[in-house]
């Protein structure tokens, strides 16, 4: 059951890539945020991106979780950018008083994938070695 | 999160413009997850609203906890008593028209919003 | 059913056809009549009508409380006159006099007593309801009408690829900044532009509420991936501002339109150059 209601992350080179389609309860954001501190440490990815255009509406406990995913992937080197937030969205998210510092943000998820690390392998040895090591 | 889908339907219903219902969905997310916290959960009921022209959707929380001692308290940003980041009773409040926190004559809190079209 | 409501009944039923002669009669022979906006005929339809379906109320209908279910034919023939004639230029009382008029014919009818103020109580709700609805109806028309205006004063236009621009005119008043917002975030995501310009050369004031709401717009702009600039800010607006003691310091400002599309297009990565010496132009 808990297995079914987890949401996908993928790894595409040195980024892992979430899409939220459907509005979460808490224990399934939880379970994302748990989720992805452990890639990101396993992978060594080095930057996160989560698109958040399915998401009807976001509260205090959502916004808090996307708050502290990118303090986590901070504090495992990794970039996070929020992407394709509504605006009723943003709107209403001011409103409650939220406003996501410290989280970076971009409109599209092309947009926000420029604002990364390129997500291919290059050829910068620091690159390799996070790749075999890991924290 | 089914009650979140009826307070959507009721909100259309309602005839609010998109970033209204937004909003009072966001606010009785957060005031349900508030009941559950503080209150140890409780009954959700949602209607709609008429008075003459105006339309309306509402929203009530009933639950037998333990009470707020200080309402105004409460209402304030930054305060809580529970794990979240304070600003799930102040915030809501500004999500929507009407705000209205009473205690339960039987024990516990009763919180209604309204929003109107 | 109540004494007098059952005496008003029988009265509507025996003496309907003299009923309606006289109130017509009284409807015509009222100070200020408006044989201008409406016919004879239409008013003895109308009335004809409004009989019928009182008739039917008071037989099924306990109290003089007009708000029950057996009022419902009722209060939906006079919703439909309010609004009738509210888009045809008559006033609430004129309005309302269709109802209050039928008091001198009716009360002719009765005996004194319980009858006489059931119908009192009775013709008094249904010329309330009445007036309430003419007010609806104009409160609608003003509401659509604000609607439309607000839509045609928000103007949100692309600049570039990339670049969107709001150039606010007029005063702003809460509702009206709210709902300019909401178009310009809208319009962000539909144009996919990282780069918002809001204009207010052509704002003669802000209180506090209209900076609020433009604050917030920059905010939730940000939160959808997006910068804000806002230009045009008069010297009395950024006394405004700083009287106030709102932190504009998150947000870039530009003092003309022009220096703020110039930034605009710096930060997505355009130049803009003079590719030769300007044609002299005559004076």
């Amino acid at each position: 059951m808990d297995r079914v209601n987890r949401i996908p992350i993928l790894k595409l080179g040195h980024l892992l890539l979430v899409s939220i389609q459907v509005d979460m309860h808490d224990r399934m954001a939880l379970a994302l945020q748990e989720d992805l501190a452990e890639r990101i440490a396993e992978t060594g990815a080095r930057g996160v991106l989560i698109d958040i255009s399915g998401l009807e509406f976001i509260d205090s406990f959502i916004g808090r979780m996307l708050s502290d995913i990118a303090g986590i992937a901070r504090v495992l080197d990794a970039d996070t950018v929020v992407v394709g937030m509504r605006p009723v969205v943003a709107i209403t998210l001011v409103d409650l008083g939220l406003t996501l510092p410290g989280v970076r943000t971009a409109l599209t998820v092309e947009r926000g994938m420029a604002m990364l690390p390129a997500p291919t392998v290059d050829e910068d040895p620091g690159d390799e070695e996070a790749e075999t090591a890991g924290p | 999160m089914r009650a979140r889908h009826r307070v959507r339907e009721l909100a259309q219903q309602a005839g609010l413009r998109l970033v209204d219902q937004t909003k009072f969905v966001t606010a009785v997310s957060e005031l349900a997850r508030n009941t559950i916290i503080h209150g140890g959960g409780g009954r959700l009921r949602a209607g709609l609203l008429l008075d003459g022209a105006r339309q309306g959707v509402y929203a009530t929380f009933e639950d037998d906890g333990p009470g707020i001692p200080d309402v105004q308290m409460a209402l304030t940003d930054g305060f809580s008593t529970g794990t979240g980041l304070g600003l799930g009773f102040g915030g809501a409040r500004r999500l929507v028209n009407d705000f209205d926190v009473r205690d339960n004559p039987t024990g516990g809190t009763i919180v209604r919003v309204a929003t109107w079209r | 059913m109540s004494e007098g409501l059952s005496v008003i009944q029988a009265v509507l039923r025996e003496q309907r056809t003299e009923l309606l002669d006289a109130w017509v009669q009284a409807q015509l022979a009222a100070p200020g009549v408006r044989t201008d906006l409406i016919s004879e005929s239409e008013l003895r339809v109308e009335s004809d009508r409004f009989l019928t379906a009182l008739a039917i109320a008071v037989t099924e209908s306990s109290t003089a409380d007009t708000s029950g279910p057996a009022w419902d034919a009722i209060r939906e023939q006079l919703t439909n006159l309010s609004r009738t004639r509210a888009t045809r230029g008559f006033t609430p009382t004129e309005t309302a006099t269709f109802v209050f008029s039928f008091k001198e014919p009716l009360f002719g009818k009765l005996p004194d007593g319980a009858a006489i103020w059931a119908a009192t109580q009775l013709i008094d709700n249904l010329g309330l309801f009445t007036a309430e609805a003419y007010l609806r109806t104009r409160e609608d028309v003003i509401r659509r009408q604000q609607d439309e205006l607000i839509e045609l004063s928000t103007p949100v236009v692309k600049l570039w690829q990339g670049v969107v621009a709001l150039p606010l005119i007029g005063t702003l008043d809460s509702a009206r900044t709210q709902v300019v917002m909401e178009s310009l975030l809208q319009k962000i995501v539909e144009t996919d532009s990282a780069i918002a310009i809001i204009d207010i050369t052509g704002v003669p004031t802000v209180d506090t509420m209209v900076a609020q709401h433009l604050l917030k717009a920059v905010t939730a702009a940000r939160l959808m991936g997006a910068d804000c600039i806002i230009s045009g800010i008069r010297p009395l607006i950024a006394q405004t501002i700083v009287h106030l003691g709102l932190d504009l310091s998150e947000v870039t400002t530009k003092s003309s339109l022009a220096d703020a599309v110039t930034v605009a297009l710096e930060r997505t990565g355009h130049q803009i150059v003079r590719r030769k010496a300007p044609v002299a132009t005559a004076e």
